[in-house]
């Protein structure tokens, strides 16, 4: 064994009934990592949490925590910290008794109790709130409060279940620092479910995209972005535009990929998932590798240029999405603005570098 | 005319609610008061004026305050019964996670369409002399003849019991139905087991139904009389029965009306340190 695993998931597959939620999962989380669950609704990511937390027994397979299965611990016995999208205080005691709450039921002597809870409420930054109530808290104050709940028992490993999802844009982001700054600080193993992808991104060491209870693709923020696995993972995270192509020669380094239409790019091999000569295949551009110029700027070399049309402006003040009509298709570009946005109906030549593209195979049609 | 039409405008909408609240209960009472006051002559006749002789008579004999408390003692019983007997079902129904919980309320509603007297009654079939008890009984040789079991205050209670669980069922089903589910899963992740999780947290947050289940269990079992005169037995008069007797047997009014009275402020004063301690919202949210 190389690095200690926190979690390991050995084939758990969980139905309801007669629908599958979660098909064989297999997962292995390092200790101290921080492993974000991400897909979207239905995904069955919660599921999978619950799982780990001993709220559902998986139907097969096998949970181990810090060498010991716990498949049939119940949830009480298995020393986990688990944080709520709705907080889940106990609203009729004060914030002191919400963390301390945990304590109680541990071999902690009774005067050790008090520092341990004022500790942990200096580490979300909220000391002097012990003797108050849950309402009296704003939402992100009840959210650093159920942290601190959740970590002050010293869990094995930390369960956070869309925490983030309540909260107001802002503040959203303000917590995700906050959060990520703490479980650092902590070491503490941490298993994060989200939908929001960026999320995803800036807080994980690595990330398990999932799928209709399938995982897609597990790697790290920058890996599962740069080189998706599958059209799913591409579409999922960030902007991407996919145009079918066919696969040609490799030289090695690149892959040639001849699009109808458009010409021939050159994938890296590295992104190109092995997909043989002959195949179709989709090319994956994401928007902001997408350079709009003016339609007489000069051809790259290593580049395509192609003539198209401003149909749709998304304005975002630093940077604009445009939907660019190119040779049949309509794309997305994500580019920042220099001097002024272009409006639609402007004529542009729409750049697309080969080295900035993957290759994933076809998705496959319901 | 536009600032005094603004201040009167809200009491022009609420007088609709505010006659109909007048004339069906404050104005009934008004009379009930001033009817204390009259007096019933020995010839039976009624004399109108300010006498103080019923209201002597009712401070005065131990007989209506012992009474009083004794009706205080089996209300409070009835509603203790209730509240232990009525948790188990509320509880379940709550965290029951079939579809059909509406199914189950409306079961649990389903004996109020029948006769409140006639659910009364019926306990006369099952523990009457020859009733469905005592014909097992007798029938499989465990006692020679018929054994008395009605008409005493445990009867009484039980009566009571019947007539009054659905009441405690429902309130401590909606403040049960109320917890957030993620708040038990905390208690028990946070190391808490089902029973201390049970103590901890659904008990607690359950008091609220409980307590305005218990005010309206007591209530409605202190101003009750049909069930003593059914199942109790000459010395299981509650209060309400006195001023049955007086108003209905005894054609005395006034003396009745000091009765009720006496009965109305001392409920109403029960009401009061409820709301005091609870808030009497609880009750409407039950009903909402």
């Amino acid at each position: 064994m190389a690095n200690s695993s926190a979690v390991q998931l050995n084939g758990i597959v969980k139905r309801f009934g007669g629908l599958t939620a979660v098909h064989r999962m297999d997962l292995d989380i390092e200790e101290g990592s921080f492993v974000t669950l991400l897909g979207p609704s239905g995904c069955g990511k919660t599921t999978t949490l619950r799982m780990i937390a001993g709220l559902l027994e998986p139907s097969e397979g096998e949970i181990v925590i810090k060498g010991r299965s716990v498949t049939h611990t119940p949830i009480h016995k298995r020393n986990l910290g688990i944080v709520f999208q709705n907080y889940a205080l106990f609203p009729h005691k004060t914030i002191f008794d919400n963390v301390a709450f945990g304590l109680r039921y541990r071999d902690v002597p009774r005067g050790e109790i008090a520092g341990k809870v004022a500790r942990a409420l200096e580490l979300v930054q909220l000391p002097d709130m012990g003797d108050r109530f849950p309402r009296q808290l704003s939402g992100g104050q009840q959210q650093r409060i159920a942290l601190a709940r959740a970590i002050v028992i010293e869990p094995d490993v930390l369960l956070l279940d869309e925490p983030l999802s309540a909260l107001d844009a802002n503040l959203r982001e303000d917590m995700r620092v906050e959060l990520k700054r703490i479980q650092v600080h902590l070491g503490i193993t941490t298993i994060f479910v989200t939908h929001d992808q960026s999320e995803a991104l800036a807080m994980s060491d690595r990330i398990v995209v999932m799928s209709k209870g399938h995982v897609e693709q597990v790697g790290a923020p920058e890996e599962v972005y740069r080189s998706p696995k599958s059209a799913f993972v591409a579409r999922f995270l960030g902007n991407a535009n996919l145009v079918e192509g066919r696969v040609g020669k490799s030289s090695g380094e690149t892959v040639s990929v001849a699009v109808e239409g458009i010409g021939e790019l050159l994938v890296p091999a590295s992104r190109s998932r092995g997909i043989g000569e002959g195949a179709a295949a989709s090319i994956v551009v994401r928007a902001e590798k997408l350079f709009l110029g003016a339609e007489d700027d000069t051809p790259h070399a290593d580049a395509l240029s192609l003539p198209g049309e401003v149909t749709a402006v998304d304005y975002q003040g630093q940077a604009a999405r445009y939907f660019v009509e190119v040779a049949g298709r309509t794309l997305q570009a994500l580019n920042p603005i220099e001097e002024r946005p272009f409006r639609r109906g402007d004529r542009v030549n729409a750049v697309i570098r080969g080295r900035d593209c993957a290759l994933v195979p076809l998705e496959d049609r319901p | 005319m536009g600032e005094t039409g603004a201040a009167a405008r809200p009491w022009i909408l609420l007088s609709p609610a505010l006659a109909t609240v007048a004339f069906l209960l404050v104005v009934p009472v008004l009379f009930i008061i001033v009817y204390s006051f009259w007096l019933r002559t020995a010839t039976g006749a009624e004399l109108p004026g300010f006498h103080l002789d019923n209201w002597q008579l009712v401070f005065g004999d131990p007989f209506y305050r012992d009474i009083l408390l004794g009706t205080l003692r089996i209300a409070a019983i009835t509603t203790l019964f209730c509240a232990l007997l009525g948790y188990v079902p509320a509880y379940v129904i709550a965290m029951s996670t079939t579809r059909h919980k509406t199914l189950l309320l409306l079961l649990l509603i389903l004996p109020f369409w029948i006769s409140y007297i006639i659910r009364t009654m019926s306990w006369i079939n099952i523990l009457g002399s020859s009733g469905a008890l005592n014909t097992v009984l007798v029938g499989l040789g465990i006692v020679p003849e018929p054994v008395q079991m009605l008409y005493n205050e445990a009867t009484v209670i039980l009566g009571l019991v019947h007539f009054l669980l659905p009441f405690m069922v429902l309130n401590v089903y909606v403040s049960l139905d109320a917890i957030d589910r993620n708040l038990l899963d905390a208690s028990r992740s946070l190391g808490a087991s089902s029973l201390q999780t049970f103590r901890e947290v659904t008990l607690p947050l359950s008091l609220p139904g409980l307590a305005a289940g218990g005010l309206l269990c007591f209530v409605l079992a202190a101003g009750t009389y049909i069930t003593p005169l059914v199942l109790g037995g000459p010395r299981q008069a509650m209060f309400a029965n006195l001023v049955f007797e007086a108003v209905i047997t005894q054609l005395n009014w006034p003396l009745g009306s000091a009765l009720s009275i006496v009965l109305l402020v001392v409920l109403g004063a029960v009401v009061m340190v409820y709301n005091r301690l609870v808030g009497l919202g609880q009750i409407a949210r039950s009903f909402g």
